[in-house]
Formats: C-alpha cells, structure tokens, sequence
C-alpha cells in the first residue's frame, strides 16, 4: 500500500493498462510533453512514445470522432477532453455516434473507447472550467459514466473501463485530483463498473452522491453524527450502470434519502434517483426526499463570493441532514 | 467515356460472343469481363432503386435515398476498391448502389428497406442500409452528415498504427463538405499523411440548397491544398474515369497520404422520397440531369464499344428486374424483428 492522490492513482492506471494491451493508446490536448494540463499524462510519453501518447490538434469533435474509428479498428483509445467545459463539440460524436454504434449495427460495433473528463468547480474555475456535465451522458443510453471520488477507486475503475467494450465518460473532478489522497494497493486490481460503495455505514439517512461531494458527505457525517444523527453515505462511484440495490437496500435501512450532488438540480443524477426510490422504496420511506446541489444557474460564476454560493459544502449538507432528520 | 491507361482487353468470353472486338483500352487491371460485370451490377442497382422508390409510394418502404445518378461513382470507386482488395469504406447515406454492388443480394437490400429480418446493417434498427456490413467492410453508423469523416480518419489513423496497409474510402456529399469535423478530418489526415481516399459525390445540392449557397469555391477538391494533399475533379458520371482516378488515389493514399477526389454527379431524383425536388429546381434544369444519367451513359457506350449488344443489354435489365421481383416477395413475406429484440445490444458483451 501507499498513499497517492487521485491524478497519481490515474497515472498508474493509465500506465498500467498501457503496459498490459499494447492497443490502448491516449489522444488529446497537450498531453505529451506537456504531460496534459492537469499532469494526468506526465511521463507517459517517455515509457510509451509519441506513437501512443498522441497530441493531437486543438479540435474535439475529431478527438472523441477519431477515437470512436479507431475503437472500430479493434484499438481502445484514451481520448481526453481537457476540461469537461470543452465536451460540447464532441457531443455528436460521444452521444449521437458512439453511444449508438452497437446498437444501430445489432452488435456488430463495439466501442472500446474512455473519454477522460477532468469535471467540477470550486476552483475559481468560472463557467468554462468548472462545469458538471455528468446528466447528459446519464440520460443517454449506451454509454457508462463513472465518477469517482477517491484514488483507489479512481485507479481500479479507470482500469475496468479501458478493458470494458463500451464507451465510457470517465469523470475526473478536477478538486480532488491533489486534494483527495489515499492509500492504493502496489498490486494491480480492478473495480468492477456498477457497483457503489458504501463509505460510510449509518442507520438513519442514506446520502447518495460521488465525486468531490463524497467527501464534504462525509465530513457533514461526521459533524451531524456528534448530535445523534447517523448518516450513510453510498458513493454511487458509477452513476451508468447505476447500482440501483445499493442505493434501495440502504434506504430501506434508514427509511430517509438524501442526494447530493454538484451539478445543478433540475433533470440531474439526484432526479433520478429520487423517482427510483419513490417508485421502489415508498413503503420503507419516512420522510421526504431531499436534495442538496447546485442551482439552476450556468455553472458556478468566478467570483469567489458567487462561487461558494454555488458549491454546495460540508456545512450546507450537515444544515440539511438535520432538517432531514427532524421527520 | 475515359479512355486511358492499359489495355488488358483480351479473352473476351462467352458473354461477348459474337460482339465484335472493342476497339478500346481499358484502364489497367479492368477487363472486359469486370465491365460487363459492373454494368450488370449497375443496372441490378438502379432497378433497384426505382422499385424502392415505387414501394415507398405503396406505403411499404417509409423512406428512401435514392443514389440514382450516383451510380458510376459509387460503383466506379467500389470496383477500384475490389480490385485494390485492402480497403475499408465509410459510405453515406446515398450510397445504395454502393452497399448493394459490394456485395449484398437484393433480397437483403430489400429486407433493409422494408425493416425486416435480415437487414445485414442493423436488423431493422435503422434507416435502410445504416449500421455496419463488417463481412463487406463497410461501416455507416448514422445520418449526421460529416460524422463518418471523423470516424474514418480515425480508422486509417488505427491502420497505421497497427501498420496493415488497407485504405479507407470515406464518401460524403457536398452538403457534408460544409460540417466543421469535414475540416477537423482533413486536417488531422494531411498531419498524419493517413492513408484515406476522401470521396465527395458533388450533386450541387444540399437537399434543396444549391452549391453556390454552400461554398465560394467551384470546386470542392480545391480545398485540398490547405489541408497539404492533392484534390482533384473527377467526372462523376464516367465510370471508367472513375475507376481510374479511385485506383490511382488508392495507391496514392498507401504510399504518400490522403487524396480528396470530388467526383461531379447529378442527383437524378429528390433528396429522398419525402422531398419535392420541383419546389427548388427550375424544370429545365430537372430535364437536363436526365440526360446526363451515368447508367444510360454507360448503357451506351458498352453497345459503342461493342462490349454488348443492344439485345443483351435488353436481356440484362429484364434480369434485373426479374431479381428485384423476387427480392420483392421475399422481403414482403419476412417477418419483422421481434419485439423481444428490443434491449438487445445496448452495451458491448
């Protein structure tokens, strides 16, 4: 074991599978010498050569449309969009095309394909490098979506969706790629997509949630539990496939749901789950659902005060949970 | 008619007996044979075609594009890359004559069309012939016009990595020549000098908006040069010039990097069959195309020529249709796919 951050545990998942199956491969913005802006990619280059760690030009439709005809041709390439902000002029590719190739060719296609998405804010960001673009892709049937919140997860997911045969939009927020650090087995592992990961065990509400959010849940937890309220937090970790028992068994357990999420309220992650358990769950139910996220504005603004009144934290969760736990 | 490279005209065989001998060279690699082949195919093709359109009327296609007029592009360039024998083709959606000629019987042409079992691109998911004929080597996943640019130029991308050496043909139309990933592909194929033959079907129309709406340029094979590859003008409606300029740009695209071939044809029909092509082209105009049509050209020249008779030409059209009857019936009687096939392939296994 030793402990790593989150963009280390995703280096050596990259380097890992590189080393394993000479046919992935990483296409994007900057990542060779420059090693990507965020460093995801530093030194890959070195052990694998600019045949394998490709810049490609300032274009991302053609990045995610290249990727997609090279995963037709048996190779699974890494393509990474450099910030979430930038997916937009993929979306034909990612949406329209990939997520639709197998299916539209009754199975001929598969698409061995991750799409890298450093995501998130509360990094002063403004609305072009801090967006949460998670909702989309979780509506689309076809591709996986994962988002993990923790190095050790980070790694092993990261690790299964290059060896998965469909597309998927690996979300990467962009806060916890130095701030989150744990510890990471030297050994290879895998995770397997589709399963959430209960981090914290409780008996009196089930928060759902991923990402940078997991970790202000749990520090909400903590506060909350000194004044006898006993949280669950269930890391969704992959929101496609959406483990759907997890999410339901622990709400049985504490009959109250809470989602929290960073990406704005409307048609989100948070919805959704809010009508599975309203539908599969209404009997154990005591209490309404809540959620905490992100307004309905366009991502969170610039300026520091606008920002944190965007960011949903550890002390607006913790204000909710006791409002939860008051039914 | 093209009337270049090589002659290999020799052994006639029987389907020229008694035709006198053609006082023609063909293009290097075509025979005889391979002409009354492909001529056969093309009008295999265009009965085809015109049956489809008259089902569509019948309520028993719910839609169609129509590749007549199209016919000596897609077939020419498809019979360069049989011959070439290492390509892999990204076609659009006008490529019917295309698909079929490469290798589909009309009945499975028919049961695309009509959504039933045994559509070999998508077993009735999609519009007719999109999705993926791998046995032929062909890959059309969608109608978003210009996505198969992108899509293809990762493919040649991957075949060089992997150091095979197919080519790719991607075909699109002058209304894809205006989508940003058009540009997008290009560029990065001129980067990587990758081996990938562009074909843009120029038929002057982006459904009803002509081309001099869509680009300042004449040509669209002038825009070549700014991506550092050859662009050249090809008379869409010969099918020999055809051959030979795919042939060439094949070899081209093996051995140096990407060609854009812009082969100048005539959409002979509306953009499909829920278009009105009189809304927006002068009547004169719609006359003309008419007699400019690529399968009466060819028709013509095979009987100038002296390949065929104007009897056996006769004879090749009746067995056309007598084809396309049968396919006609099969596909009518074939069952439609079953619901139960409904979550099918979703995700990968």
């Amino acid at each position: 074991m030793a402990e790593k951050s989150v963009i280390e545990a995703i280096r050596d998942g990259l380097r890992e599978e590189m080393r394993r199956d000479p046919s992935v491969f990483l296409m994007g913005e900057d990542i060779g010498r420059r090693g990507g802006v965020f460093l995801a990619t530093q030194g890959l280059i070195d052990d694998f050569g600019e045949e394998r760690v490709i810049d490609t030009p300032l274009a991302e439709a053609s990045i995610v449309g290249m990727a997609l005809g090279c995963a037709f041709r048996g190779l699974r390439p890494i393509p990474e969009v450099q910030f979430s902000d930038f997916i937009w002029p993929t979306i034909n590719q990612l949406v329209g095309e990939a997520a639709r190739a197998c299916y539209g060719s009754n199975g001929a296609l598969q698409v061995p394909m991750v799409v890298r998405v450093p995501y998130g804010g509360g990094i002063r960001g403004g609305l072009f490098h801090s967006q949460n673009v998670e909702s989309l892709f979780f509506h689309t049937p076809g591709l996986k979506v994962i988002a993990p919140g923790t190095p050790y997860d980070a790694k092993g997911l990261l690790k299964s969706a290059i060896r998965d045969n469909s597309p998927v939009v690996f979300l990467e927020h962009k806060k916890t790629y130095r701030l989150v650090r744990g510890e990471v087995p030297d050994d290879p592992y895998t995770l397997p997509l589709g399963d959430a990961d209960i981090k914290r065990q409780g008996s009196g509400i089930t928060v759902a949630t991923y990402g940078l959010m997991l970790h202000y849940c749990l520090e909400a937890a903590e506060l909350v539990a000194r004044e006898g309220i006993d949280v669950e937090v269930v890391d969704l970790r992959s929101l496609c496939p959406l483990d759907k028992d997890t999410v339901l068994e622990s709400v049985k357990k504490t009959g109250k749901l809470m989602i929290v999420h960073e990406d704005n309220i409307t048609g989100g992650v948070g919805a959704e789950i809010a009508a599975l358990a309203a539908d599969e769950a209404f009997e154990y139910l005591d209490g309404p659902i809540t959620r905490v996220c992100g307004p309905d504005v366009p991502t969170m603004p610039f300026a520091q005060s606008l920002e944190d009144a965007y960011m949903p934290n550890t002390e607006k969760i913790a204000e909710a949970l006791r409002k939860q736990a008051a039914y | 008619m093209a009337q270049r490279g090589e002659s290999s005209s020799e052994n006639p065989g029987d389907a020229r007996a008694g035709v006198a001998e053609p006082d023609i060279s063909l293009p290097q690699g075509l025979s005889p044979e391979d002409l009354i082949d492909t001529y056969t195919k093309t009008v295999l093709a265009r009965t085809m075609d015109e049956r489809i359109w008259a089902l569509n009327r019948q309520g028993k296609v719910p839609i169609a594009a129509s590749s007549q007029g199209h016919e000596a592009a897609e077939i020419g360039s498809l019979l360069a890359a049989q011959k070439d024998g290492r390509t892999f083709l990204f076609p659009y959606y006008r490529d019917l004559a295309l698909k079929m000629t490469a290798g589909l019987t009309a009945t499975q042409v028919m049961l695309s069309f009509m959504g039933k079992v045994g559509d070999p691109y998508s077993n009735g998911r999609q519009f007719p012939l999109q999705g993926a004929d791998l046995p032929r080597n062909i890959i059309q996943i969608s109608n978003v016009v210009g996505a198969g640019l992108t899509q293809s130029t990762g493919y040649a991308f991957a075949c060089k990595m992997l150091g095979d050496d197919t080519v790719v043909l991607c075909y699109f139309g002058d209304g894809a020549s205006s989508q940003g990933e058009t540009h997008e592909a290009m560029n990065f194929a001129g980067v990587h000098s990758l081996p990938v033959v562009y074909i843009c079907e120029n038929n002057h129309y982006a459904i009803s908006v002509p081309q001099r709406r869509q680009m300042a340029v004449d040509d669209v094979a002038s825009r070549a040069a700014s991506y550092g590859f050859p662009g050249i003008v090809v008379d869409g409606l010969d099918m020999l010039e055809v051959y030979t300029a795919t042939r060439e740009a094949i070899g081209h695209a093996r051995n140096q990097g990407p060609v854009l071939l812009e082969m100048k044809v005539e959409r002979l029909m509306p953009h499909t069959t829920d278009d009105d092509d009189r809304r927006y082209r002068p009547p004169e105009e719609l006359e003309d195309v008419r007699n400019r049509d690529p399968v009466l050209r060819l028709g013509a020249f095979m009987v100038e020529q002296g390949f065929l008779t104007a009897d056996r030409v006769e004879e090749i059209k009746a067995e056309a249709l007598r084809i396309v009857d049968q396919a006609t019936d099969e596909a009518e009687s074939a069952s439609p796919p079953d619901v139960s096939t409904l979550f099918d392939s979703v995700y990968a296994p």
